[in-house]
This record gives C-alpha cells, structure tokens and sequence, in this order.
C-alpha cells in the first residue's frame, strides 16, 4: 500500500508535467485548428532558459520561474507572428510542417550552443519528509504546487476573464470574433504567450526533477504530451490537464509493477483504446456541425 | 448626413466577381435594404462595409474614408455588423456573448446599463441567460445576435438576413426589433432575401443582381415596380 501511495505521488508529479505542456497544444489548437510541434522544444528552450537565468543571477525560484515564462512565452509569440500567421489562411497542413521546421530550427540553435547535455543545479535545497512509508521530497511538492497553481490560474483566465471569453469565442468561430471589435490577432498572441509560457515552466520544472537537459530532451516529452492533449480531447483545456495525468499515472504505475521497458508500450496502447471509443478525445467535441 | 456612401465596391473571390463595382448612399437614421437573390452578392458586400473581406473601391462612413480599417477597428467607429447565420458562440452562455459584444467600452455602468436593457428587451435571453448559447432556438439566437451587436452602441447597424429560418411569427418580432432600434436613431444597412418584408420597413433600397445594381429607389417605389414583383414578390 505504501508503494502504491508513493507511486502515485510520482505519478502526479510526472502527470503534472504533461499537464502543464499538453495545455499548450490544446490552447493553440482551440485558437488555430493547428497543433504546434514546437511547443516540445518550446519546453526544452524552458530548461535551458533557466539554466541560464540561474547560472548568471542567483535569483529566488519563483523570481526564475516567471523570467522563465516570460521568455519562452515570448518566443512563442514570436513564433506565431512570424512563421504562423502569414500561413493563417493557408491549408493547416503548411503551418503543421512549419510548426515541425520551426521545433527542428530551435533545436539546432539550442543544440549549436550546447552541444553536449548540461547539468541542471538545483535552485533550493531540496529536503525529503518521510511520513509513515511515505517519502516526499520539497522538489517534488514544489512540482506539484507551481503546476496546480498555474493551472488553476489558467482555469479562472479561461473561464472568468474578458480575455478568457474572447479565447474561447475564437475556438468556436474565429471569423466572427472582430466583427465585435475583439483584435483576433492580439487574443491569439497572448495564447501563444501563455502556452508556450506553461511549456517553458513545465521544463524548468522538469529540469529540475531530472537535471541533465539537452537540446533534444523536447521531443519525446513534447510528443507524449501532445498524445495527452489528444486524449484529453484537443481544444479542451481541461482534457489536457486530464490527459496529462492519465499518462502520467499509466507511465510511473506500468513502471512500478511491470519491467520498465514496458512502459511506453502499455501507456501507448492504453491511449489508442481510449482514442477507439472516444475518437474526440475524453473531453473533446466534435467539430461545429455548420447548418 | 449620409452614414454610408459606397462608391464603385468591388468583391472578388479568386477569378470569380463577386460584387461588380456598385454604388449607393444611406442617409442617416434611414433603413436601407439591398435585396436580391441567392449569390447576387449582398452577404460580400455587408462584408466589405464592416471589414471582413478586401474589397476595391471607397467607403465613406461618417464622412470618413474607412477603406485601410481593420474589421475591429470599424466596431469601435460605431459599425457593427450581424453576420450571415447569426454568428453568436454556441460554446458561451448567452451572457457572455452580450458581454463580448461590449469589448470595445470602457464604461462600465453604461455596459451594465445596456446589458439589462437588452435582456429587458429581450425576456427570452433574460430566462436563459446562463445557458450555453448553442442551445437556443434559431429565433432566440438570432435575438442574441441583435442584442450583442446593439452592445458596442452602434451608429449604424449592418443586418444579414435577419428572417432566414424562421418561423413567420419570429420574423415578425425580429423586424419589429429592428423598427424599434432603427426608432431609437440607429442606421440600418439590411440585407435580405425576402423583399416584401424588407421593402416594407425600408426608407430606401437597391435591388441587387449578380453584383451589379439594377434598380434603386425609396421601399415603397421598389414594392410597386412591376420589375421587382414579377422577381422578387411572386406577383
């Protein structure tokens, strides 16, 4: 039982992680109808951001942490300015591989700076509770503390702001939304800004609980992160919270009571059965059925 | 004063004309009506007035040319425009698209103000107004269109085929809405398949054909055309 409970403390930590990263695919696809297959190296770009923040500047965490957002958050904006919006028009297959070419451009950029992984010091002593069985360690709390925070700021951001409201008017029908002097173009620069932002937290974090990064470390996580935002049901913002977890919980729990090879294998299989019967994702629509 | 002066608009879709060059005035505070049938371009050119599509030629509104103005800039000039099937979001409750309609305003009391008076205007969004939009019927949404647009306090109002899909007794409450804000001093530009109901409530109008204008004169001189009841008015 106390394996069990100290796994699914793993569990939503790791969960939290793709939460935090599948909500970016699932904002961008809610406002563009495109996934950005950047937002893995977006993440990666998180990391190595951090790294330089703190090996400069010995700045407290939560000063890092949004240094860390604004920079990533910024990057995705630039990138949606520059390589996605000239293609708004154009068939979504064009901005998805440009979305690919512009996650393979950072990685290189990255990838030419540094081009052997780094360690990643920690930013606070992290000291571990041990509570019955149970052992949690600062780091892991602070993992899942900064994600729920986040997270539930994103919520209220959604769902009780002007700005929320206008986000989610374009998911339904974008050509409307400056037919009432909402500027498109501004609403979706700050949803860029905001999921690339959590992105770039959520690889702070991850540099943190696994602290070698690289400049390829974006990829397998941005691609099991995008599955989660599918999962979820993609343009559902709490479907990729919900997705990120599940993963997060298959992955650590096919570990914890199977070899560990498995891991991929079980998680993976699991998601497509889901994907059989619920092809919109858990938490997805169906697309606007126009009269 | 006129609120609109049109000067040879131009829609092209590709190599395909949508509106051929076609010119015309609204005089302020008038209802004015372009009818015409199924593709003859009236939906590209209520596009064009609010900023949607490109278009060639001039538009003056206000006095002012508004050619190099974006759509949401144009709402805050006093243009709004209800779209070609409604355009309201079935994934926000009715109130929150009320309050969308208001973006542009600063004042808040007014937005309150306006917001109660729309939903007093209006009893059936009032009775659902925490409800997601996409679950009202095709009148009530086409209310909720109205309504939201009434939000940002326009000067002119750009009407897209209010009537279509709807029961004869909703139509009658729709353009009895429209009366009542066109009463209140708003300009109205109207767009409509069904010509005798427009024809009837309009000042002015011009009969649209495949882009082109081939008749114009008050409401009541194109209801008494032969030309327009024998296309137009089944006579």
């Amino acid at each position: 039982m106390d394996y069990f409970a100290q796994q699914a403390i793993n569990a939503i930590q790791q969960g939290s992680i793709y939460a935090l990263i599948a909500l970016g695919y699932s904002m961008v696809y809610g406002v563009l109808t495109m996934i950005n297959f950047a937002h893995g190296d977006l993440f990666m770009v998180g990391a190595f951001a951090c790294l330089l923040i703190a090996s400069f500047f010995p700045l407290p965490f939560i000063v890092i942490l949004i240094l860390v957002m604004l920079a990533t958050g910024f990057l995705g904006a630039l990138l949606e300015r520059l390589a996605y919006r000239p293609l708004r028009n154009a068939p979504r297959v064009s901005a998805i591989i440009t979305a690919l070419g512009c996650g393979l451009v950072i990685e290189n950029v990255v990838l030419s700076l540094s081009p052997y992984a780094k360690p990643m010091p920690p930013l606070f002593t992290v000291t571990g509770y041990h509570i019955g069985g149970l052992s949690v360690s600062t780091l892991q709390l602070m993992i899942i503390g900064v994600s729920i925070a986040l997270m539930l700021g994103l919520d209220f951001l959604i769902r009780r702001t002007s700005f929320g409201m206008a986000m989610r008017a374009i998911s339904f029908d974008a050509k409307t939304v400056p037919l009432l002097g909402i500027p498109l173009n501004r609403i979706i620069s700050v949803t860029f800004l905001i999921g690339a932002g959590l992105g770039g937290a959520a690889g702070m974090l991850y540099g943190q609980a696994y602290p070698v990064i690289a400049a390829s470390m974006g990829i397998l996580v941005g691609w099991k992160a995008f599955v989660a935002a599918v999962v979820g049901g993609i343009g559902s913002i709490r479907g990729a919270v919900l997705g990120g977890y599940i993963l997060g919980t298959v992955e650590v729990m096919t570990v914890a009571f199977l070899p560990s090879t498995y891991r991929d294998l079980v998680a993976y299989s699991l998601l497509l059965v889901i994907l059989i019967f619920k092809p919109y994702g858990l938490l997805g629509k169906a697309p606007n059925q126009k009269v | 004063m006129n609120a609109l002066e049109v000067h040879d608009l131009t829609v092209a879709y590709g190599d395909i004309r949508a509106v051929k060059g076609i010119s015309f005035t609204v005089k302020q505070g008038e209802i004015f009506t372009l009818i015409g049938a199924n593709g003859a371009g009236k939906t590209s050119t209520l596009r064009a007035l609010s900023g949607m599509l490109k278009y060639g030629g001039k538009v003056v509104y206000q006095r002012a040319e508004i050619d190099g103005i974006a759509a949401d800039k144009r709402v805050g000039l006093g243009l709004a425009h209800v779209p070609e099937g409604r355009g309201i979001f079935g994934n926000l409750t009715v109130m929150e698209n009320l309050k969308l309609g208001a973006w542009l305003r600063k004042d808040k009391a007014g937005v309150a103000e306006d917001l109660e008076r729309g939903l007093t205007a209006f009893p059936r969004l009032r009775e659902r107004k925490d409800q997601a939009a996409g679950t009202l019927s095709g009148g009530e949404q086409q209310m909720l269109a109205v309504a939201r647009a009434l939000m940002s306090r326009p000067k002119t109002l750009l009407l897209d085929e209010p009537s279509m899909g709807l029961a004869p007794k909703l139509v009658q409450d729709i353009y009895r809405v429209v009366r009542e804000i066109n009463a209140q001093g708003v300009t109205i530009v109207l767009v409509e398949q069904n010509a005798n109901l427009a024809l009837k409530i309009a000042h002015s109008a011009a009969v649209l054909e495949t882009g082109s204008i081939s008749l114009a004169g008050t409401g009541a001189e194109l209801l008494s055309d032969p030309r327009v009841q024998a296309a137009y008015l089944g006579a």
